[in-house]
């Protein structure tokens, strides 16, 4: 039952969720639970004048209403947990409930609690609030101009921070042989996954303990995040989530909403549950992206890429989010030069505030943009000069024989083969033959297109060391305790906190295949922090290359102690004993093999009538592994299109990806995530994108007028993967989650522009409806 | 807050509920918050989701658009009352077999639409089964292998048919897997 890793095997965590026996936050009930509900401005920018909760008190299931001058001095304000350095940030703390002011629609202004869920939503209506409307700013761009209304008085010009990274002059630019520049707009999108936010507190006011499940990426983060708002010693919170209905990244922030609840069970000494509405999920939950780009790139009439400069006007919307502003800076910032040798790169960024909701990190997380941009810019690059994009991309891809290669920003790539990756996916499109049958096809009035992008995405974030430099409030390690119980079976702890990412097999396979058991005998553990001891959660693909690692070095603790134990049971020193499929072997000089099973070895330590002298009994190993730089997956997607020259619209006729995420442990799993990223990527590219009206109002603020993609939008995706392993991780792996995000966005647009190509377009911004499209044709068509 | 209650007798996964129901709670409601059968997920307020979709009388339907008292005499099944974990609804070991799905959340409204798709076409082309699903949003798994699910369903359906005095699933499988 070795040999597991590599190996297709389904998926341990789906018997209970095809069945229904799934433990999702709001499944939680408890005896006597009351129900919240949180009254939300209607305005993006207001000041408070006045809050009657008098009529609200009266209703006969209310058993609370609470303002933000009751809790003022109880609950404290929500922290931003990520302050890249040297930026002079102004990290204004976000008030569980409004004081005085609200910054956007959605901000709370106070919190029902009633015994009923259906009351409690009436209650909400019976509070009456007084506002003065305030004008407000929702762009950026708009946001930093010297008229524009302050989202908070102490940040001039609604800066929150300008932050910089690496060199590159004026003059390289201006001088180049070639120089193109454009300005990219990132749409602003909303994550929406599935299962809408939530959370459950119960608190033991005999022991001072408070119990919560919570819809988190990372139970360890809120918990030392909630025991600073709430005042609670850290031991003294339990968060729970087992269930995690997928994140995206809208999942790792620190909500105020659940910090109410926390302060209403202790308050009142009941249970309390909230689970967001949908409309508040649109409203509320951290949105992505958002940002207005404007990029020079600089090159030779060869076809050489020599520097890039991208200068980023971030919306934060109306607080910075708990990782907010690492993700248009240091994820974002460092990846500009992606997978090309460029000599200079600069990035500059300005994080802006604005009366919208506060943005933070969205699946990809500040490198989809980056790579979005970058390989936008190739695509015009080689426009300009008439080459083919796979041949400037050929050009300037960093070699396989340059790892590690530093990076003109700093970072040092692990290690890759970008040109066999490139190949692979050439290969299986057929791009010569394409281009051929373009031409043809395009005689005939088709307008078909194909893009490209090749990739590199930082990834397996840790380690420690680098966070701090970075300005991340906490560690990027990640702990493990591997439990061998006596009867031979494992329980693994994992800090890691997967939510629909398959950890619960694929660390299985670690493990079954490290120790030769069946993934059967293998349980793993996640989402509680009173069972696993500190942990940094799920993000940024940084499960497997981090968690993984951490769990595969635990294990091997586990053998070297059992390896102790049968050189004592098999007579003979460590050295001679082996450890291979479950079973430690010894060949003696008298030539006799003498063997323990795993299972024997383990009952051994724990009986203890026996061990080697200095060997305690018991049989676990634990690990807080802290890696020692990034691992960096790579790939190269392609996409066909055509367009419809009548409706605009588009048609997605193939798409292949190729990606490299070192070693793969599943790749039933793996394909599984490319799967559901490419979906995202599309998403962005052609459907999603988040509407405020000059009012602040969210005008994309359902499922009915919020694009999400649906089964029918796509073809059936190729997918295949190189293995480069991680040259500096026990594994050799990378991280996968992410990687469709990443490449799909930039793919699609590049193939619809190569479409639009014979009516001279050069860029459309995104989403790319059909109108959008349209009209560039119409008008695109008549000055051709 | 007068509300009169209403009394309502519903079969839901096969076992008769006499219930007082307040006239306005909605039948996803009743399921999660009365009788603690939370497999059936509530994804939104706009009955775009599809994630709480559940078989009224044999038709799946979305159980936030439908009140409980709407129900009266009708039956119900929910994903609890699908199949066992010993024995698998076809459409849960599709999805299972061929991962339809990762977090899980939309999965049973989605096998619930499955189930519909499949009553109403039981041999569904790829693009059939894309368009079925148009009801349902899945956040995560970007379609494919729910797609691929729902045709190991079909064909496991359709072997079953052939071989009916077989009754095992798992020998279901091995036709299916044989072909
Ligand atoms: S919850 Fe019923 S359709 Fe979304
Ligand atoms: S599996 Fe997560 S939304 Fe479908």
């Amino acid at each position: 039952m070795s040999g597991v890793f590599g190996g297709t095997v389904k998926r341990k965590e789906d018997p209970r969720l095809i069945t229904g026996q799934g433990t999702y936050t709001d499944d939680v009930k408890l005896q006597n639970l009351a129900h919240a509900a949180i009254l939300r401005s209607p305005y993006a920018h207001a000041l408070i004048k006045n809050i009657d909760v008098s009529k609200a008190l009266e209703h006969p299931s209310v058993i609370a209403v609470f303002t933000g001058k009751d809790i003022e001095q109880r609950v404290g304000p929500i922290p931003t947990a990520w302050l890249p350095p040297d930026s002079d940030i102004k990290a204004t703390a976000h008030p569980a409930l409004a004081l005085d002011r609200v910054r956007y629609v959605g901000d709370g202004v106070a919190m029902v609690v009633a015994d009923d869920l259906y009351a409690a939503k009436d209650a909400l209506e019976l509070i009456a609030v007084e506002y003065e409307v305030l004008p407000a700013v929702v762009n950026q761009e708009a946001a930093m101009d010297d008229a524009a209304p302050l989202v908070h008085s102490d940040a001039p010009h609604n800066i929150a921070f300008h932050w910089q990274a690496g060199d590159a002059t004026d003059e390289m630019f201006e001088s180049a042989p070639v120089h193109v520049s454009h300005r990219f707009v990132q749409q602003r999108l909303i994550p929406n996954a599935m299962e809408p936010r939530s959370s459950v507190a119960q608190y033991n006011k005999s022991t001072g303990s408070l119990t919560m499940w919570v819809t988190t990426q990372n139970p360890h983060i809120h918990r030392l995040l909630l025991s600073g708002i709430l005042g609670l010693p850290e031991h003294k919170i339990r968060i729970l989530a087992i269930d995690v209905g997928g994140g995206f990244g809208s999942k790792i922030a620190c909500y105020p909403d659940e910090a109410l609840v926390g302060f209403a069970a202790m308050e009142l000494g009941i249970p309390v549950k909230w689970t967001e509405e949908r409309r508040e999920n649109f409203l509320v939950t951290t949105h992505g992206r958002d940002m207005i780009l404007d990029v020079d790139l600089a090159g030779e009439k060869d076809g050489t890429l020599t520097a890039i400069r991208v200068r980023n006007m971030a919306n934060m919307g109306a607080y910075l989010s708990t990782a907010g502003p690492g993700v248009p800076t240091i994820l974002f910032g460092l990846i500009v030069p992606g997978a090309y040798r460029f000599a200079h790169a600069k990035v500059d960024v300005y994080g802006v505030f604005t009366n919208t909701t506060p943005t933070d990190a969205y699946r990809g997380a500040g490198r989809p943009e980056a790579t979005y941009l970058l390989e936008r810019m190739v695509d015009l690059f080689a426009m300009e000069l008439s080459m083919d994009p796979v041949e400037v991309r050929r050009k300037n891809l960093i070699g396989a024989d340059e790892f590690p290669y530093h990076s003109a920003l700093g970072l040092e790539y692990d290690s890759g083969n970008y040109q066999q990756a490139l190949d692979k996916a050439i290969g299986m499109i057929g791009y010569e033959t394409f281009r051929k049958e373009q031409e043809e096809l395009r005689s005939q009035g088709r307008y078909v297109g194909i893009g490209c992008t090749t990739y590199v995405e930082i990834c397996g974030l840790g380690p420690s060391q680098v966070a701090g430099a970075v300005g991340f409030q906490g560690g990027l390690w990640e702990s493990s305790t591997v439990r061998v119980h006596p009867t031979g079976k494992v329980t693994v702890f994992t800090g890691a906190s997967p939510h629909g990412q398959g950890e619960e097999t694929t660390f299985a396979q670690i493990v079954g295949d490290r120790l030769g058991i069946p993934i059967d005998d293998v349980e793993i553990v996640h989402g509680d922090t009173d069972r696993i001891a500190m942990g940094w959660g799920t993000y940024g693909s940084r499960t497997t290359p981090v968690g993984g690692n951490a769990l595969a070095i635990a294990v091997d603790r586990v053998i070297d102690k059992a390896r102790k134990i049968a050189a004592h049971m098999l007579l003979t020193v460590e050295e001679n004993v082996e450890f291979d499929k479950g079973i430690f072997y010894t060949n003696n000089e008298d030539g006799a093999v003498r063997q323990a099973t795993f299972q024997e070895v383990v009952l051994q330590a724990y009986l203890a009538w026996n061990l080697p002298s200095g060997v305690e009994p018991g049989l676990e190993g634990h690990s807080f592994y802290d890696p020692v730089n990034f691992v960096y997956p790579f790939g190269t997607h392609f996409c066909m299109v055509e367009v419809d020259r009548e409706t605009g619209e588009i048609k997605i006729l193939r798409y292949v990806a190729v990606d490299d995420c070192g070693r793969v442990i599943n790749p039933m799993i793996a394909e599984g995530q490319v799967h559901g990223g490419i979906a995202q990527g599309i998403g962005q590219a052609l459907w999603e994108g988040a509407i405020y009206d000059d009012q602040g109002q969210l005008l994309t603020g359902t499922f009915m007028d919020y694009a999400m993609p649906k089964a029918h939008f796509f073809p059936e995706f190729e997918t295949a993967f190189t293995e480069t392993p991680a040259p500096q991780n026990l594994l050799g792996v990378k991280g996968i989650g992410e990687t469709g995000t990443i490449a799909s966005t930039p793919t699609v647009v590049n193939a619809v522009v190569d479409a639009l190509r014979p009516f001279g377009v050069r860029d459309l911004d995104m989403p790319l409806t059909p109108e959008k499209v349209w009209r560039a044709m119409e008008k695109g068509g008549e000055s051709a | 807050m007068a509300i009169t209650n209403t009394s309502v007798e519903i079969t839901i996964n096969g076992m008769l509920h006499s219930l007082d129901v307040e006239p306005r709670l909605l039948l996803v409601h009743l399921l999660r918050e009365k009788l603690g059968l939370c497999g059936t997920h509530v994804g939104c307020d706009t009955s775009q989701c599809g994630a709480c979709t559940v078989l009224l009388d044999g038709q799946a339907v979305k159980s936030c658009t439908v009140l409980a008292v709407q129900t009266d005499k009708q039956t119900i099944t929910t994903v609890e009352g699908l199949g066992t974990i010993d024995h698998l609804h076809p459409v849960q070991e599709g999805f299972w077999e061929k991962h339809g799905l990762q977090c899980g959340f939309c999965t049973p409204g989605v096998m619930m639409a499955a189930v519909g798709i499949l009553e109403q076409n039981p041999h569904p082309t790829e693009e059939e089964i894309r368009h079925g699903l148009e009801g349902v949003i899945c956040r995560c798994t970007g379609y494919q292998n729910i797609v691929r699910a729902v045709q190991y369903a079909a064909n496991l359906t359709e072997s079953s048919a052939v071989e009916s005095e077989v009754a095992a699933s798992n020998i279901h499988r091995e036709a299916y897997e044989g072909r």
